[in-house]
């Protein structure tokens, strides 16, 4: 049954020359128009100098894939590594997690991709073992406020790629998701990790520099960040 | 909110909860307040070349700050006049020659001036042709800049900056003068923190020295010990811990750190951490002052006592540390601070690196002070929002204020004289 069948109901019509208005006579054929596009007309001389958030950076290598030669053993215990570095961080072993830094060793978090100092420019985190002492001391203190709500992190480690393999030092690199409770709210954090490894005179890893590049570094922080990531 | 009656909020010894809380008192002061006098924009070094940009809020106003082709600096509203699409979609930025639409080609020179119209035939014999001022960006009322520092209201009818500032003038004044050539450059990064509360309670901590020795006991203690071991062992130690254990003073020592209370609700917590080490860093920059300034100018710049100057509703300045928050309110409850640094031109290295562990420890996202601050914003929000009580009492030291010219002072530091000095001047905005 056709509903125009039904007399009351009263549809707005163009007319009887709808088929001639919608007889098509022009057809757009991307790139034989001649001149320029619509906005390079307007604006020739248009051109930010920054370049566009989905830009490759200029100079910017590719990043070589992870060294083997360092057989799987080496492999397996940088994974391991990491692994137990994230796990004593959710865990809240604040004392164990220091000493896995070198005497010098030092934890960053620069701004910023471009960074490649960790003294000398605006930081998130620039601390050494006396300073991380310090932090240590705060969070463990009976009257830190900020630390009566519940607060829990849960870190994952994953993509790690020894970068180089020297006489005195490891480059690894590696990505991580990091998520934290606190109050009654979940935050993300993500990026990559950079770790410059040495011996200990016993043999096992020591951080001589974690680098950690958030992704989000320059997005407004809802709330801070209290501990390392 | 004509109705409102702003009076009855504001007793001189008390607030009623409902300037934290209320959103149609929270809209009024936008625009009684921000959209209505002088608002920090940013410094000039943030927007070196013709072209460079850099967008900013103004109360609820989308604004871009933007180096003309001939030097000046223009503020204007971010808004294409065609269709209503902002012409900058991100934070900084260079718009090369001009700015122009994304939606349909509309271009405008670097001062807001129309350039293009795409297909201006169109418009022949509309009201919206190239002539038409409303084919441009519209432009804030009023730019100026006070030693770098740019500022710009939304409306015409206001003092001139300087007068704005008043007093309040010493945080910029005080920030260049420490520069041989009295002129300090902002540091190209921004931290950018959100506080789940009103922006008053920002302001009003800023100058509250009862608060250090409580909030930030935690930090305090921590840092002294560490920095305590560290003078035993090694005879003396860096003066960034300095920074941090200077918080668990007694409030005795509080007590004794002056507030000064300006007009405008602008004011200044007086210097409490020493910072004039005489190791050969300093000995080496003072030397460069004296030669810039002579010995007497030197000496004054350099023994001004301030923490934290603040230029009310917006900015708390650490001038001798070269430091910067800006607030840009986002509802009752939600506040964005933006935090900068800034170098001294002409100083050693040595000077700007000693600034820059307080901008590091305190400043940061991932500051071990402010962590706590926030924490009690955030409560003293929600406590707000509760029937439990309907007042905010600032009665510590009421009646013993003393006049000094336009200015108010209390023998105690620790005298909530600055929270009353701040509510008489909302008063005045909300007021008028």
């Amino acid at each position: 049954m056709s509903s125009n069948s039904d007399n009351s109901i009263n549809i707005p019509s163009a007319g009887p020359d709808l088929e001639r208005l919608l007889a098509q006579d022009v057809v757009i054929e991307a790139g034989t128009a001649p001149g320029e596009t619509g906005a390079r007309r307007e604006a020739p001389d248009h051109s930010p100098r920054a370049p566009q958030a989905g830009a490759t950076a200029p100079g910017r290598a590719v990043p070589a894939a992870g060294l083997l030669t360092g057989g799987a053993g080496l492999q397996r215990e940088v994974d391991q590594f990491l692994y137990r570095q994230a796990e004593l961080l959710d865990d809240k072993q604040w004392q164990p997690y220091i000493d896995l830094f070198a005497a010098d060793g030092v934890y960053w978090m620069p701004v910023t991709p471009q960074q490649t100092e960790w003294e000398g420019s605006p930081s998130i985190f620039a601390e050494d073992r006396l300073m991380m002492e310090i932090r240590k001391g705060r969070v463990m203190h009976p009257n830190a406020w900020s630390q009566a709500p519940m607060w829990e992190t849960n870190h994952l480690v994953s993509h790690v790629a020894i970068e180089s393999i020297g006489e005195s030092q490891i480059k690894v690199r590696s990505r991580f998701h990091f998520m934290e409770l606190r109050r009654d709210n979940v935050r993300h954090f993500g990026g990559r990790y950079q770790h410059w490894l040495v011996r200990a005179p016993d043999g096992s890893l020591r951080i001589q520099l974690q680098r950690v590049d958030l992704f989000n570094s320059q997005a407004p922080f809802d709330y801070v960040l209290q501990i390392w990531v | 909110m004509d109705v409102m009656n702003f009076q009855a909020l504001v007793e001189p010894d008390r607030v009623h909860k409902t300037v934290y809380t209320d959103q149609a008192i929270f809209d009024a002061e936008m625009e009684k307040i921000w959209e209505r006098t002088w608002v920090y924009c940013g410094h000039e070094s943030q927007v070196k070349a013709p072209g460079d940009y850099h967008a900013v809020t103004i109360g609820r106003q989308p604004m871009v700050m933007v180096r003309q082709a001939g030097g000046s600096v223009q503020v204007l509203y971010n808004r294409c006049p065609h269709r209503g699409v902002q012409l900058v979609g991100n934070q900084c930025g260079n718009t090369g020659s001009s700015f122009v639409c994304s939606y349909h080609a509309w271009s405008f020179w670097l001062d807001g001036s129309v350039r293009a119209i795409p297909l201006a035939k169109g418009y022949e014999g509309t009201r919206m042709t190239r002539d038409n001022p409303d084919c441009s960006m519209k432009r804030a009322a009023r730019v100026d800049s006070y030693r770098g520092f740019v500022f710009a209201s939304l409306h015409a009818d206001v003092p001139p900056l300087a007068e704005f500032l008043g007093e309040a003038r010493i945080a910029f004044d005080d920030m260049c003068d420490r520069s041989p050539v009295g002129e300090v450059e902002v540091v190209p990064i921004c931290h950018r923190v959100i506080q789940h509360s009103n922006w008053k309670f920002f302001m009003e901590n800023q100058l509250d020295a009862l608060h250090p020795s409580v909030t930030h006991q935690s930090t305090g203690i921590s840092a002294g010990r560490v920095e305590k071991r560290l003078k035993a062992e090694q005879g003396s130690a860096p003066l960034y811990y300095h920074y941090l254990s200077t918080f668990a003073s007694s409030f005795e020592q509080w007590d004794n750190v002056q507030t000064l209370n300006f007009p405008r609700g602008h004011g200044i917590l007086k210097a409490y951490m020493g910072l004039r080490p005489q190791d050969p860093d300093t000995k080496a920059y003072e030397a460069l002052l004296v030669q810039a300034y002579g010995v007497e100018k030197t000496e004054e710049f350099l023994s001004r006592s301030i923490h934290h100057v603040l230029v009310y509703p917006y900015l708390s300045v650490q001038s001798p540390l070269q430091q910067l928050r800006c607030l840009r309110p986002m509802g009752p409850d939600k506040t964005l601070s933006e935090i900068w640094h800034f170098r001294l031109k002409g100083a050693p290295e040595a000077i700007y690196r000693r600034s820059l562990w307080y901008y590091n420890l305190v400043n940061s996202p991932a500051t071990m002070i402010n962590a706590d601050d926030l924490e009690n914003w955030t409560k003293g929000q929600w406590g707000l929002q509760s029937k439990g009580g309907d007042w905010v009492s600032f009665h510590r030291d009421y009646g013993r204020d003393t006049q000094d010219g336009s200015t108010l002072q209390s023998t105690r530091g620790t005298s909530e004289v600055v929270m009353r000095n701040q509510f008489q001047a909302w008063l005045q905005y909300m007021q008028a």
